[in-house]
Formats: structure tokens, sequence, C-alpha cells
């Protein structure tokens, strides 16, 4: 398919947003980045992703497509050209869309339930909760991997994407919180694999330094505060 | 294939040959394709198994979880031991979770039959997309329309036709969500049907009144036997939700 006019509506920070500009960059796909103001959304996100009015939003040649795991998809089945993000066999497919939906609905939210949850007992419950489904990644990425560098294999596929995307603010809240999410004492594997994703090529510009992401979220909180007050 | 075809029924023993070869990879394949579904026959989520196996004509053991409310079974937990839940797909041992990434696992590996998504990768995203929506929005407003009273249950009646009327817009005037063909979203979405007198009985409200155009999609869908036969009767459903409740104490 001849190179057609790409735009991603995004902000820098999100990390659903950052999946979509790996994938573009794992095919070498040009587009133009436009940038969305979340806090007062603009006309464009509310005409294309009318549903949820929500980024990111990819265009092809003006037709947008949303959802982040739906876009990951698209784009691997639009550009056929360039390395593939998902397996070829059916059922490496399933299980790869499978933990994929675990990382969003499971995983992820628990990292939001923790920073919500109040008192030591109830942030002790977090991550016990928050442990398990570790080990469960761990596990699934041994499997997976079969001994090799990535969800993907040799090179960084769509499980990888999915939750390398999500480091960034998994660090922020780290040194946020001054706690482990990730611990390599505990899941070695899943440890060692997160950081060979962020310092690959294609990945490194693209996931926002923590450092970074912990400054937005300290104005964010003192924005919240100023309009609450 | 067809080159040695020719060249090997040229003489009886390669006749023979091919012919007994052939049957050989046949019932070897028949013997390799063993497929269990693990469902209960009130899911919505596996009534889309059931649609996609029915229509890509795949011959499957279909094995009720009975116990699942109170009791599960090992296979079961063996086959799903993370989510716990039913469907679980079970291809040659292997194990398959989530209704949706089960059908499009249906579609990929007997992609030769009765295809279910379009070929057109923007259609097939589209498809994605309105599949995922329906899982995310239609089941937890539809539980809380009988699994709860007052206040709450209003809310989630509200809800409940808010998205019917956004699925209706999706549709339009088109005969099925992909368009002339059934497909996808109207397998992800159909069996939730089976439960409509149940949320109309406890919603107090008509589906033919909110949403017409719903209903006639619904029972367009229902004239397809892939369809007519996964689904269980209304009133079924109706007395299974009036069980739910006596059991949990919802009333």
């Amino acid at each position: 398919m001849a190179t057609n006019s790409v735009k991603l509506l995004g902000v820098w920070a999100s990390p659903y947003v950052s999946r979509v500009e790996i994938a573009l960059k794992i095919k070498s796909i040009e587009y133009e980045f436009i940038q969305e103001n979340v806090l007062n959304k603009s006309e464009l996100l509310l005409k294309s992703n009318p549903v949820y009015k929500k980024i990111p939003v990819l265009f092809h040649d003006e037709k947008p497509i949303c959802e982040s795991l739906v876009i990951l998809q698209y784009i691997d089945e639009a550009w056929l050209n360039g390395p593939s993000i998902l397996p070829s066999d059916p059922y490496d497919r399933a299980i790869a869309r499978f933990w994929a939906v675990y990382i969003d609905e499971k995983w992820y939210p628990l990292v939001a339930e923790y920073r919500n949850a109040e008192g030591k007992e109830a942030k002790a419950a977090v991550v016990e909760k928050m442990s398990e489904g570790n080990l469960l990644l761990e596990e699934a990425f041994m499997k997976i991997s079969k001994g090799k560098s990535y969800f993907g294999g040799d090179s960084i596929g769509y499980l990888d994407i999915v939750l390398g995307s999500l480091l960034g603010w998994v660090k922020a809240i780290e040194i946020m919180d001054e706690m482990k999410i990730l611990d390599e004492t505990k899941t070695p594997s899943l440890a060692e694999w997160a950081e060979r994703f962020c310092s690959d090529n294609v990945v490194k510009d693209i996931i926002p330094k923590p450092e970074k992401l912990v400054g937005i979220y300290q104005k964010y909180l003192e924005m919240k505060k100023a309009t609450s007050s | 294939m067809c080159m040695y075809h020719s060249h090997i029924s040229t003489t009886n023993f390669g006749k023979k040959f091919f012919l007994v070869n052939s049957f050989a990879k046949l019932v070897q394949k028949m013997a390799n394709d063993e497929v269990i579904l693990l469902d209960f026959w009130a899911s919505m989520f596996g009534m889309r198994l059931r649609i996609a196996l029915a229509e890509k004509g795949i011959k499957y053991e279909y094995k009720e979880e009975e116990g699942l409310i109170t009791n599960k079974s090992s296979l079961l937990l063996e086959m799903n031991p993370i989510h716990k839940k039913v469907p679980v797909l079970i291809h040659n041992g292997k194990p398959i979770c989530e209704s949706i990434i089960g059908v499009e696992y249906i579609e990929e590996v007997w992609k030769d039959k009765a295809p279910l998504l379009p070929s057109d990768p923007y259609e097939r995203a589209q498809a994605r997309f309105w599949a995922d929506y329906i899982d995310k929005k239609l089941y937890d407003s539809s539980r809380k329309i009988w699994g709860t009273k007052g206040e709450e249950q209003e809310a989630g009646k509200k809800d409940f036709i808010e998205v019917l009327k956004v699925l209706e817009g999706e549709l339009g005037e088109k005969p099925y969500f992909g368009g002339d063909y059934f497909g996808f979203v109207d397998i992800a979405l159909i069996g939730f049907y089976s439960w409509f007198y149940a949320y109309e009985t406890y919603g107090n409200f008509s589906t033919d009144a909110e949403c017409p155009k719903f209903v006639a999609w619904a029972k367009r869908c229902m004239q397809r036997d892939s369809v007519a036969k996964s689904l269980p009767n209304q009133h079924k459903c109706l007395e299974f939700i009036q069980m739910l409740k006596h059991k949990f104490g919802i009333e």
C-alpha cells in the first residue's frame, strides 16, 4: 500500500498514543502528529471519536480509527510491507490478544487503584494484587518469548508494545510513591525485558522519560487543586 | 497438486496410493481437529462462539458448565485459570479464552469458509471497534437493570437504552452491521437479545418502543439457522435471572 496521508491525534504523555507511534515507526510509516488538548477537546477529536472522545485517533486518508488495540491491528493489516506486529500463527495471535486485554483491563487499572487507595492497608492490598499480576506476566513472558528477547521473539511485537508503552508511567509512579511496581527480585525476566524494551532504538525516543511524566503529573495535580478550591 | 495427481494416476498403483494417502490425511485432519466448547447455556458470550462455529459448519463437542455459579469444573479451572469464566474454546487441547478472541481465532483457522470479518483493513477495524464497544458498554448496564433497584436501576436502564441507540445509529439502514452480510459485530451482539425479555420485565420498558430498528435487526438475525439454534428461549432466560436474584438475595 502506498504511503498515503497518515495523521495521529494525541498527546506525548499518553501511553496509548505511544503504542501507535511505536507501531508506525516499526513499519517506517511517515505521519503527522497533531497535538490534542485533553482539557479542552478539539472539534476534530469530538468529530472523529464521538463515542469515547479520547485519543489516540489515527487518520489514514482522513478516515479515523479509534482505540489503541484496534489501531495496532489496523496498522499491521493495512501496511503489509515491513515487520509484522502480531504473530502469524492463529493460536499465538489469540494468546497475544488475550494478554493485551488482561493488561488493559486487569493489570494497568491496578496502578490507578494503588494511587487512589487510602491508607497503608488499602495500598498493601493493591500491591498484593499487582504482585500476583506481575507473576502471571512473568510466566506469560517465559512461555511466549521461548527464550528470546521479546514477547514477539527476536524483535518487538504486539504484546511488547501493549505492555511496554505503559512503562513510562509505571516508572513515574515508582518515583512518586517511592515503591516498586516491577520488582527484579520477584520477576527477573520481566524486569530485564522492561529495560531491554525501553532502551530499544525504536522505542527509546517515544516512551517519555519518567521524570518528565512526574513533572506533568505534579502540574496536573496543582491545576486540579486550583480549580477545585 | 494437479500435476502430482495427473502423474500418479497414470498407474493403477499410483491411483490407489493417491486415494489411500488422501484418505489417510483426511482422517488425520479430522482426528486432529478436536473442537470443544466449554460454555453455559445462558451466556451471551458463549452464544457468539456457537454462532461462529455454526456459520463455519465446524463440528464440535458442547460441554455445559453446569456448576458455573457455585461449583466450577476442574476442566474450566485448568483451561481458564486466570478468569475462571466461560466460554472457553478448546482446539486440539489448547484453550482460547475470551469470546471475541475466540471468534477471531475461528475466523483465522477456518478461513476458507463463510468469512465473518470483511477483507478490507479499515472495515475490519470498524468491526473490531464496535465488538469492543459492545463488550465495554452493554453487559454492565444490562446487569444493573436486573441486578439492582431504585436509582441505580434507573441509571442502568438509561445507559442501556443509550447504548442501543448508539448501536442503532451505527447500523443505520444496513441489514447487518457489516452491511449486506451477517458478520462479526452481529455475532458479538445478537446473544444479548435472548435476555431482552428479562431486561424489559425488570426494567419496565419496551425495546420495540425505544429502539425499533434494533428489534428489526435482531429479528432478521434470528431467521438465520446458526442464530436460532444458538440462542436459548427468552422465557428460560427470565427464569434463570429470577433464580439468580433469589439465590443472591437481590430481590
